[in-house]
């Protein structure tokens, strides 16, 4: 396996960044009241994560080290309004489930946290493939939270009804079955990886 | 490239560089989606409007402020008022304000009612959106429907376990309603609403 294939996977599991890092965790709880949500708010942050590891790796020995933090946000901020107004233009219905959590992708730790601890200490490459990686890995936490929570709240995948209104287990798609399914799938990955060490 | 020193001069310009170049970037996507953006509202606008008063593009619109609300009056061919889609609002809500459009005819009945903006507890109280609650309130007439929930005496069917939310959402209803009955004699004629 070479070292760019690493970088690139080891966001998905090994250092999945909500799983195992538990980085980000306030946009996780919110937003996957169902599986459609919890991919676009995935997407939408993996975009600004590739866009914005991609730009710092570049100006690296521009920016002076004291001032290295504002410069980093200003840039991850440009690309999270970017998003937010391609957003509102073209997906308005998901635009408006997502509301506030556009914006709060700015101060997510793991943009930030990628930025200062990967893009700007490598070259540009290696930096978009951890910025990919990561932010796959974050989407993929999203999705599978989402789909149970919609699953077991709402009895539908992806919108696609699948159990009866009578079976919905309302607690899921309210805040602490956010926490209880996040609970259980991190529990899920801490068993699997043990096993494999 | 060495690594630039954090001297004053290389902070400044590092910070100016990068604030400048990304306020024009953001202006320059702010251009290119603003109509988008615009349109999109707009449309959602207009599909509201035609849903709570069954008129279609064809109708001529008016919009007029009334108080705290704002109206969206619709004329037929001849000027004369078909009703009005109101946006109202209640502050009572469970969890902030909600936002309705209620459509009204010019002898007071509600012709339907679309929520614009909420944020209840979902499934419960954001099943206000559902029609089993928000269409009991079509072809009622508030002279002979009391616009209050059923455990205040009146003759709505709250959500189940979503009291506040319904009574904050039969609130706003009734706000648009007494509204509409106490100013509609000078929107009767078009010509007079401009």
């Amino acid at each position: 396996m070479s070292n760019n294939w690493k970088t690139f996977t080891k966001g998905f599991i090994k250092e999945n960044p909500i799983l195992v890092l538990l980085l980000g965790c306030c946009p996780t709880l919110a937003t996957t009241t169902s599986a459609i949500n919890g991919m676009s708010m995935g997407l939408a942050t993996t975009f600004v994560l590739i866009m914005s590891n991609l730009v710092i790796s570049l100006l690296k020995n521009f920016i002076p080290d004291k001032v290295r933090i504002p410069c980093f946000i200003v840039v991850i901020a440009s690309f999270v309004t970017i998003v937010q107004l391609v957003m509102q233009a073209y997906v308005p219905d998901i635009y408006e489930t997502l509301g506030l959590f556009i914006p709060l992708i700015v101060v997510n730790c793991i943009v930030l946290g990628r930025a200062e601890a990967f893009a700007s200490k490598n070259p540009v490459w290696p930096s978009m493939l951890d910025g990919a990686g990561m932010g796959l890995g974050f989407t993929l936490a999203l999705t599978v939270l989402g789909c149970i929570r919609e699953f077991l709240g709402s009895g539908s995948v992806f919108g696609l009804h699948i159990l009866p209104e009578t079976a919905n287990i309302l607690v899921f798609i309210l805040p602490p079955g956010a926490f209880i399914c996040l609970g259980f799938l991190i529990a899920i990955v801490n068993k699997f990886k043990g096993s494999k060490q | 490239m060495a690594k630039k020193e954090s001297t004053l001069k290389n902070m400044l310009i590092a910070l100016l560089v990068i604030t400048a170049i990304s306020g024009g970037l953001l202006g320059l996507v702010y251009g290119m989606t603003k109509d988008t953006i615009a349109e999109g509202d707009a449309k959602k606008n207009a599909k509201a409007i035609a849903e709570v008063l069954g008129t279609d593009e064809n109708t001529r619109l008016d919009t007029a402020t009334v108080g705290e609300l704002f109206y969206n009056l619709a004329y037929d061919d001849q000027d004369q008022l078909i009703g009005a889609a109101i946006k109202t609002f209640s502050n009572a809500g469970f969890n902030g304000r909600i936002e309705l459009m209620v459509g009204i005819l010019t002898d007071g009945t509600i012709k339907g009612v679309s929520v614009l903006q909420q944020s209840e507890t979902p499934g419960l109280g954001a099943n206000m959106v559902n029609p089993k609650f928000k269409d009991q309130f079509n072809g009622k007439n508030p002279s002979s429907y009391n616009l209050t929930v059923k455990k205040d005496g009146g003759d709505v069917d709250a959500i189940t376990a979503a009291t506040i939310s319904s009574r904050a959402f039969t609130g706003a209803v009734r706000l648009a309603c007494e509204s509409f009955e106490a100013n509609k004699a000078k929107f009767m004629k078009g010509g007079n609403a401009q």
